[in-house]
């Protein structure tokens, strides 16, 4: 691990921030549909469609409907989703195809500048859609106020984490064809087994210790206590594992993309 | 004249712009910079020649603090580079050698964005984005998409990117490669400009012709070592001559010439290039007697001088 890595890491990541955020605008309509349908699609197909078969999900103690529990699970899935994919996909083009960051990195930004602000633009994918997919699943009724607030700056820590993960991909993969490796070994087994449509409880009891460790899993868990407005200690674990993940995988992602672009 | 030529030379040996010392680039088994020293002085275009492989982009990456040195020392701007990458990148331009202009961006956007990098004010950067487009004759497609541009404008707009700054050292690595020669000779005369202007520049090519008009001085690199260094006539003159005569199916009786004659020549089979201080008696001579599927006569070029040093084979 390089140990002047604060010497490297100004305000100026921010510039690069900008010159996505830029590009962003330019096609926002078309970035604002999935967060917009999305959960649509998903409370009327699973939601209506689905819960006559499931009933009622025992959770916490309490019964809630189907609905209830599958929506902050779309959440989690679209923080993940939204920064993940930013910092492999896209993050890859730019590097690779476009070589934007050798253009940047000619300038007076760092490697470390520019890899933060490719993440934190990540994060702030995810903020900007959960915004739009939590409005949306407000309107039917299924997330308690204010604490559901809450979900929003935790978008931003979750988006640092999986986007963080998503560049340590990036900095490995030979060619963008490789992506789908961490996409079906990682993202999809989560958006599956997480306790995002059924209760991990669910799981046989091995399978459950496995679950415990992934990401999506204390995901899930945060946005759906702070959906059912559940504000206390029991949200702690997972916010740790997200605070802990952000200190662990976001320097490591620094430090393998120092190993692929300086040599 | 002369005295105040000396007097800027010793004006120019105090403060070179980039000072490298017994600088060398290991990558894993290659040594792709071998221990090489040369300085630039402020105001002249210095180049840097070479085949493919040479070391040239591996040297580029190092001075503009890309590449961390493997040994030696590399000064820019009298600071050492690796201490002071940051300041030394906000007073450089570089001209990669491969097209990286942001096609999510307009013309003018790639500029204003790439100003921002610099932490150039908005107002600013648009004002300077403006007079540089105009520069570079790109006024009228501002708003076009980097897809949509020739390879000249390209070009042109990476030059144009790399002013941003107002740099006090221009580091361009292969400007013209691919370039039709219309575009070519307008990044030359923007060159020119440039150099006019007082800027300095690093460039490496292999495009001889651009460094025999554009640079001061220049090295032939070659296997990461440099193989000579000098101004651009006086390596000719040194190294090929003045004349070149090149005999297309030479006979053996020329050869014979030739050899006891004691000529400097080169024999490639179909070809003999013969080159001399003065050829015009000597051309006439060999036109009249050896003379049979045609011969030339003329001036040597830099280019002589190149194969000369770094020989005939292919290199990938």
């Amino acid at each position: 691990m390089r140990k002047i890595l604060p010497l490297h890491l100004s305000m100026r990541f921010l510039r690069v921030w900008e010159r996505n955020l830029l590009v962003y605008r330019q096609n926002w309509k078309i970035s604002f549909v999935p967060p917009l349908l999305e959960p649509f699609f998903y409370l009327v197909a699973f939601g209506v469609g689905l819960s006559t078969l499931v009933g009622n999900i025992n959770y916490d103690g309490s019964e809630i409907s189907y609905m209830l529990f599958i929506a902050p699970a779309l959440l989690a899935i679209n923080i993940m989703n939204n920064a993940f994919f930013e910092n492999t996909y896209a993050s890859f083009v730019r590097m690779y195809y476009q070589k934007t960051f050798d253009a940047m990195m000619a300038t007076p930004l760092t490697l470390e500048e520019i890899i933060t602000g490719e993440i934190v633009w990540g994060a702030t994918k995810s903020v900007i859609a959960t915004s739009i997919m939590l409005a949306v699943i407000s309107l039917f009724g299924l997330i308690r106020y204010p604490e559901g607030l809450l979900i929003i700056p935790l978008s931003l820590i979750g988006g640092i984490a999986f986007g963080s993960i998503g560049m340590i991909f990036t900095a490995i993969v030979a060619n963008i064809e490789l992506f789908n490796l961490p996409v079906f070994l990682f993202i999809t087994p989560m958006f599956l087994f997480s306790g995002t449509f059924f209760p991990i409880e669910n799981l046989p009891g091995w399978a459950q210790y496995i679950a415990m460790l992934l990401p999506l899993t204390h995901m899930v868990n945060l946005t759906r206590s702070l959906s059912l407005g559940i504000v206390d200690m029991s949200l702690l674990p997972g916010f740790c594992y997200f605070v802990i993940s952000c200190i662990v995988f976001f320097p490591l992602a620094i430090h393998k993309m120092h190993r692929r672009l300086i040599k | 004249m002369k005295v105040a030529q000396e007097n800027h030379r010793e004006e120019l040996s105090m403060s070179p712009v980039i000072e490298a010392k017994n600088l060398t680039k290991i990558f894993g088994d290659l040594t792709a910079v071998d221990n090489i020293s040369f300085n630039v002085y402020p105001g002249e275009c210095f180049g840097m020649l070479g085949p493919n492989g040479a070391g040239k982009t591996s040297t580029i990456r190092m001075i503009y603090g890309l590449s961390p040195i493997t040994r030696g020392a590399l000064a820019v701007f009298g600071l050492d580079i690796a201490q002071n990458t940051r300041a030394i990148k906000s007073r450089l331009g570089v001209c990669h050698q491969d097209n990286n202009l942001d096609p999510d961006l307009t013309v003018k956007e790639n500029l204003e964005v790439f100003s921002r990098y610099f932490n150039m004010s908005p107002a600013a950067a648009r004002v300077q984005a403006e007079s540089l487009l105009r520069f570079m004759a790109l006024e009228h497609r501002k708003d076009a998409r980097i897809t949509e541009l020739s390879g000249g404008m390209m070009r042109r707009l990476v030059l144009a990117r790399a002013l941003l700054n107002a740099p006090e050292l221009l580091i361009l690595d292969e400007p013209t490669t691919g370039l039709d020669p219309q575009s070519r000779h307008q990044v030359w005369e923007r060159l020119g400009e440039l150099k006019a202007k007082g800027l300095s520049i690093l460039i490496s090519t292999h495009n001889m012709d651009e460094a025999a008009r554009l640079c001061d001085r220049l090295i032939i690199m070659d296997h990461g070592g440099i193989l000579v260094e000098g101004k651009p006539l006086e390596l000719i003159n040194q190294h090929v001559g003045h004349d070149i005569i090149e005999v297309l199916e030479p006979n053996q009786s020329l050869r014979a010439f030739v050899r006891a004659r004691n000529m400097e020549h080169e024999d490639l089979g179909h070809r003999l290039i013969i080159s001399t201080g003065d050829g015009n008696a000597l051309f006439r001579e060999i036109n009249n007697d050896y003379c049979k599927e045609g011969c030339i006569m003329r001036m040597a070029t830099l280019e002589d001088v190149f194969l000369k040093l770094t020989g005939r084979e292919l290199r990938e």
